[in-house]
């Protein structure tokens, strides 16, 4: 017997309400930087749930899509975050207001 | 030859543009090049006429065209030049005088540091009056109208170091550009209704105008006359023009430019009569500066600008033949004026050759004994001018006044014989006051060089002899020859009581009178003038400001005319237009700082406004469903 | 007849050049100004040698050019194939004497900066991208690739304004630039609902000028289309009152700039307005000719009276231009023969005479570093052949017969006073009033005395006679002999003119009964 897909969709909304929750109450870049991963993942799960329900691969293909996507993301975010806490020697996103008006 | 007739405005355009562009290597001979070059372009104009003798009358009209010009569309105005009769009699008076002035001016100009450029100047200005004067077409008129107003300018402002002929040369050439431009606008009038600008078309067409069209086209005509020959209201340009070298007034502002006006009328003479109107305000126009002008002359104490005064008085009687029809007495005053005003100016740059430049007649006096062919000279010009009998002035005013009278304007010639009258008074007070008497002023005077004397001595005889020319307005040669062109001379049965003679008699006497009011005043010694100066001070300055219409012109026109200008530069152009566009920009400002009030530029405050934006789609989402 | 590409030649060449300049340029030092560009650096020739070489292959174009009405040399390739965006030029009467002047006007005006000193190779690198940019938008045949290079041309000039200028340059290259973004939204938006247009009007979407004539449109469409164009078009002219940038442009710039922005970006508008306006839109054409003619006629008389009492000899200038391009409007807008015809050579006789008279003025700073004519007099005696030179430049710019201002002025006038009288008489004035000003603006430098720091002032250098005398032959040869711009013209101003020509005036009527 399949796992119903209720089930998936309910631990894929819990993942991302902790990932929105946590980008909007931290402070700490790299925290935000996690929840934000937490909530792409959350999508990808749904992607895969549906993809399974339907029998189709669309919905892999776009996971896929998106994990490289999170990757580049990472790859470019990180690196930002490295060198701002190199400078400023925090990483509260409150401090960082630079550019800001 | 006829076919050459090129040569007469290229050899002196030759002249300019080698003079200014060679200026100078070619200053040892520029004078010489330059009165070669005009003195060539008269022998052409001779044998052309030559040729044009030998054909019968009416064959006297050739168009002998050059280039094509300007032609787009229906409109064409091609360089092409037209020999006939009255063409010819300009063009033999312009190179004529001009000559001689050329040759005058060797010496009078001689160590000026532009000297090369003066010659350069006066060529073109004698290649642009041809161009004028044997112009087929309308625009190729305007384009030698324009030519001398340029050359006009350039000539008075040729001593631009001083600050009253660097504005003198600029006043001559923005009034006469307001005549110039209505009879631009003339122009294009006569073009949009007769479909051409030659003047075979144009002027055959005039007949078949409507009379008002007629009257438009003649009067624009003539607003471009009045500019260009210093009438009444556009005259205050010529008096203030006598900044200019003595010689360019006498060829310019005398003998040809100022005369241009005349040309075109007589030219143009089948519009003009195509309605009534025009020709009226030509003759009334003429015969109210001939007075005005003749009265601001008895004012004047500046030699040259008695002269200049003259000038415009005279072309007013110009106007005043051309006004009442008879054409070609017109063009014959205007020869004889060409040739005796140039010997008097001719005689004033003489004497200010050697007064070192003082021209002021109550500082003058006496100069008779030290330069006697200069006073000599200057007397045969001012009794021609005066119209003493056998002179040429006497022949040309003469029958001026008796077409006035024959064609039953007597108020006109009334008129006419008091401006003749204040004529003879005007110039033998400048002659008694500057040659007669005692020197009233330190000076050494000496009598000019040959090459300044020769000239005035061609002139002088000219004066005397050119009566020999058109003594009749029936019979004279000159007259007969311009028949053809200018409708030909109809013997009046005496519109009025008084036989030909009977009028001479009377315009002799006027004359007569005159001068010998003058000689009361200011020759015999019974009359003390310089008391009478100051007693009637008032009206001595009104006359010698040419009754305050230059001030006039100052106050009404200039002055408030700089403050709009200002007005629009300041107020209109920065406040006003290009305030709107800054308030445009500033409206943005203000609400782009609204606006940013938005961007907190806190990441976090962006973040839930997306999830409330995205929440609030998928309420909506789900309330559709 | 040839298959040589001479308009893709022509237009690319400059954009070549400027980037083998910027190849060959080291990169910027850390202090430019300290180690500055040197009289002997190779920049300045490049530049002068590509934009020389550029009017000559441009005479090429002259030489295969056949006075007809239509489009020639017309070269075609696919550009963005899903929108049927294409690569089309070509050129007719209008556009070919366009070209010319630009190709005349770039060498000369580099010539000017020889004196340029900062950024040199930016410098010349901006001038020969703008001379791409200016070229290509009079061939462009095709909509989307003509709004590409007339806004092209928009970043090398603000540039040139921006960084190399004097004074309030930022402010008068910002001004610029927005004011003729502004027009430039509505000029694409405009063309966008064209093209979608044609779609379903023309089977198949295209922008090629060439195939948009003949749509039809509905009448207030139109109207909208052509108000669209307009505006772009007229803050280019420019037409009062959309005209407050040019002043401050103009005196900003550096003289190359202000001899370009005057000798040639000012025609675009007028050039887009002939291009576009009328071609596409010949009925709105007529509907708005009143308001068009009595916007030209104030420009005329307004810009010549703000002249007259300017003291900043290049702002004197700049009004003058206002007051000209007026002129070319009304010629434009007339529905006549004569003026359409008088309007283009009168786009080529401002380039020629205000583009002198702008090196004048450089000319005249660099002698003395004032503009302020207040401060400046009796020039003429020390240097009298720069004098004359102004001289004969002010007597074209005021329509002296027998230069070249006059034929463009006389055809235009007639040709609106045939078509309407009162403007034409209104705009007479202006003939008048341009005498006053230069005139004034003449005498202030050249007459009257000479200040005594003034008193060694130099005549025409050699480099200087290079630049001027090309000008002035230009400037007499048009006014003694204006035919073979005339001839070609003719043609190309006639198709244009059969779309708005005016109903003949009961004048005509005379005319034709008189019989010819």
């Amino acid at each position: 017997m399949r796992t119903p897909i209720a089930f998936f969709l309910v631990v894929s909304a819990l993942l991302f309400t902790i990932g929105t929750v946590g980008v909007l109450v931290r402070r700490n870049a790299l925290v935000i930087f996690m929840s934000i991963e937490l909530q792409l993942n959350a999508v990808n799960l749904t992607l895969i749930a549906f993809s399974r329900q339907l029998g189709e691969v669309n919905g892999q293909v776009l996971a896929f899509f998106s994990m490289v996507v999170a990757a580049a993301e990472v790859v470019v975010g990180l690196a930002i975050i490295v060198a701002i806490f190199r400078r400023r020697v925090s990483a509260n996103v409150d401090d960082i207001n630079l550019l800001r008006w | 030859m006829t076919d050459l007739i090129w040569l007469v405005p290229a050899l002196p355009l030759a002249g300019a543009v080698a003079l200014l562009l060679a200026g100078k290597p070619l200053r040892r001979i520029a004078g010489g090049l330059a009165s070669l070059l005009v003195g060539a372009s008269f022998v052409v104009s001779v044998l052309v006429l030559i040729d044009l003798l030998g054909v019968g009358a009416e064959e006297r009209t050739v168009a002998v065209k050059i280039f094509d010009w300007i032609s787009v569309g229906s409109f064409e105005a091609p360089v092409e030049l037209r020999v006939d009769p009255l063409s010819m009699v300009m063009a033999l008076t312009v190179t004529g005088v001009g000559f001689l002035i050329h040759v005058y001016s060797i010496d009078y100009m001689h160590g000026d540091p532009r000297y090369s450029r003066y010659f350069a100047y006066l060529n073109l200005f004698v290649a642009a009056m041809l161009t004028l004067v044997l112009a087929n077409n309308l625009v190729l008129l305007y384009v030698g109208w324009e030519g001398v107003g340029l050359c006009s300018y350039l000539l008075i402002a040729f001593w631009f170091e001083r600050r009253a002929a660097a504005d003198a040369g600029k006043k001559a050439f923005i009034v006469t550009r307001i005549g110039d431009t209505a009879m631009l606008i003339g122009i294009f009038l006569a073009f949009s209704t007769t479909g051409s600008v030659r003047f075979d078309e144009v002027f055959g067409a005039a007949g078949g105008l409507a009379s008002g069209t007629a009257t438009a086209i003649a009067l624009l005509l003539f607003a471009g006359a009045v500019g260009k020959s210093a009438q009444l209201p556009l005259h205050v340009w010529l008096p203030d023009a006598m900044e200019g070298p003595t010689p360019v007034s006498a060829l310019i502002h005398a003998a040809t430019m100022v005369t241009a006006g005349v040309y075109l009328v007589v030219r143009a003479h089948a519009i003009f009569e195509a309605s009534e109107v025009a020709l009226g305000v030509v003759a009334v126009v003429g015969i109210v500066t001939a007075v005005y002008a003749g009265l601001s002359a008895i004012g004047q104490d500046d030699l040259k600008r008695v002269l200049a005064y003259s000038t415009i008085s005279q072309l007013g009687y110009m106007f005043l033949a051309a006004g009442v029809g008879a054409y070609a007495v017109a063009i014959f005053h205007l020869v004889a004026h060409a040739f005796f005003k140039a010997l008097l100016f001719l005689s004033a740059g003489s004497v200010m050759h050697a007064t070192d430049g003082v021209i002021d007649v109550t500082r003058l006096g006496g100069l008779r004994r030290r330069m006697p062919v200069t006073a000599a000279s200057f007397a045969v010009g001012g009794l021609a001018l005066a119209g003493i009998p056998l002179l040429v002035g006497f022949f040309s005013k003469d029958q001026i006044l008796a077409a006035a009278y024959e064609a039953g304007r007597t108020g006109l010639w009334i008129t006419g014989l008091v401006a003749a009258f204040i004529t003879a008074i005007y110039i033998t007070r400048a002659y008694l006051l500057t040659f007669e008497g005692e020197p009233r002023s330190e000076l050494h005077p000496h009598e000019s060089p040959a090459l300044m004397s020769v000239p005035m001595a061609v002139l002088g005889v000219g004066a005397v002899l050119g009566g020999l020319l058109g003594a009749s307005a029936q019979t004279g040669r000159v007259q007969r020859f311009l028949g053809p062109v200018v409708g030909e001379p109809e013997a009046h049965a005496a519109a009025g009581a008084l036989s030909e003679v009977g009028l001479s008699v009377i315009a002799s006497a006027v004359a007569v009178g005159g001068i010998a009011l003058a000689w009361a005043l200011y020759g015999s010694g019974r009359v003390d003038w310089q008391a009478l100066r100051a007693r009637f001070g008032g009206a001595r300055r009104a006359l010698s400001r040419g009754f305050y219409v230059d001030d006039a012109y100052g106050a009404l026109l200039v002055t408030p005319g700089k403050a709009a200008a200002s007005f629009s530069a300041s107020v209109l152009d920065t406040r006003v237009v290009d305030g709107a566009v800054n308030g445009i920009g500033r409206a943005f400002v203000r609400l782009a700082g609204v606006g940013r009030r938005l961007q907190t530029g806190l990441v976090r405050t962006y973040a839930l406004a997306f999830l409330l934006g995205a929440a609030a789609l998928v309420l909506v989402l789900v309330v559709r469903t | 007849m040839s298959s040589f590409p001479w308009l893709t030649v022509t237009v690319f060449l400059p954009l070549a050049g400027a980037v083998v300049l910027l190849a060959l340029t080291p990169l910027p030092r850390r202090r430019p100004e300290a180690g500055g560009y040197g009289a002997d650096d190779p920049w300045r020739w490049v530049a002068f040698l590509v934009s020389s070489a550029t009017f000559v292959v441009s005479l090429g174009i002259l030489t295969e050019f056949r006075a007809e009405p239509g489009f020639q040399l017309v070269e075609e390739a696919g550009w963005v194939g899903p929108l049927n965006i294409r690569y089309v030029l070509g050129l007719d009467g209008i556009s070919l004497f366009m070209v010319l002047l630009t190709t005349f006007l770039m060498p000369l005006a580099i010539l000017a900066s020889w004196r340029v000193e900062r950024q040199v190779p930016y410098f010349m690198a901006s001038l020969l991208a703008l001379e791409t940019a200016m070229l290509g938008a009079f061939v462009a045949l095709d909509l989307l690739l003509f709004f590409v290079f007339f806004e092209g041309l928009l970043f090398p000039m603000y540039l040139v304004i921006g960084i190399w200028g004097s004074g309030r340059r930022v402010y008068a290259a910002v001004k610029f630039f927005l004011f003729t973004m502004a027009g430039s939204a509505l000029l694409l938006v405009a063309i966008l609902f064209l093209a979608f247009r044609s779609e379903t009007a023309l089977g198949g979407m295209t922008f090629d000028l060439r195939q948009l004539v003949g749509m039809d449109l509905p009448a207030t469409t139109a109207r909208w289309l052509f108000l669209a164009f307009f505006v772009a078009f007229a803050v280019k002219v420019p037409l009062f009152p959309l005209h407050t940038w040019l002043p401050d442009a103009h005196t900003e710039a550096p003289t190359a700039g202000s001899v370009i922005l005057a000798g040639v970006l000012l025609k675009l508008g007028a050039y887009g307005l002939i291009r576009f306006n009328l071609t596409l839109f010949p009925d709105a054409s007529e509907d708005f000719r009143g308001l068009v003619t009595t916007l030209a006629v104030i420009g005329i008389v307004y810009g010549a009276v703000v002249a007259l009492i300017q003291t900043d000899i290049k702002r004197l200038v700049a009004y003058s231009s206002v007051s000209h391009l007026g002129f070319v409007v009304l010629g434009i807008f007339a529905g006549t023969l004569q003026g359409m015809s008088g309007g283009v050579i009168q786009m080529v006789n401002h380039g020629l005479s205000t583009g002198a008279l702008f090196l004048i003025v450089g000319m005249l700073y660099d002698r003395t570093h004032t503009r302020d004519l207040a401060r400046l007099g009796g020039l003429a005696r020390r240097t009298p052949v720069l004098a004359g030179v102004f001289l004969v430049v002010a007597l074209s710019s005021l329509g002296l017969p027998g230069l070249n201002g006059f034929v463009g002025e006389l055809l235009i006038l007639l040709g609106t006073f045939d078509a309407s009288r009162l403007p034409a008489v209104i705009a007479a004035t202006g003939v008048v009033l341009s005498a006053i000003y230069l005139l004034w603006a003449y005498q202030r430098s050249m007459h009257g005395d000479l200040p005594a720091e003034l008193e060694s002032t130099p005549d025409l250098s050699g480099r200087e006679y290079a630049y001027m005398v090309p000008i002035l032959v230009a400037i007499v040869a048009i006014g003694v002999f204006p035919k073979p711009l005339l001839d070609r013209i003719e043609p190309a101003a006639d198709r244009h003119v059969r779309l708005i020509a005016v109903e003949p005036s009961s004048a005509d009527v005379v005319r034709a009964a008189g019989g010819d």
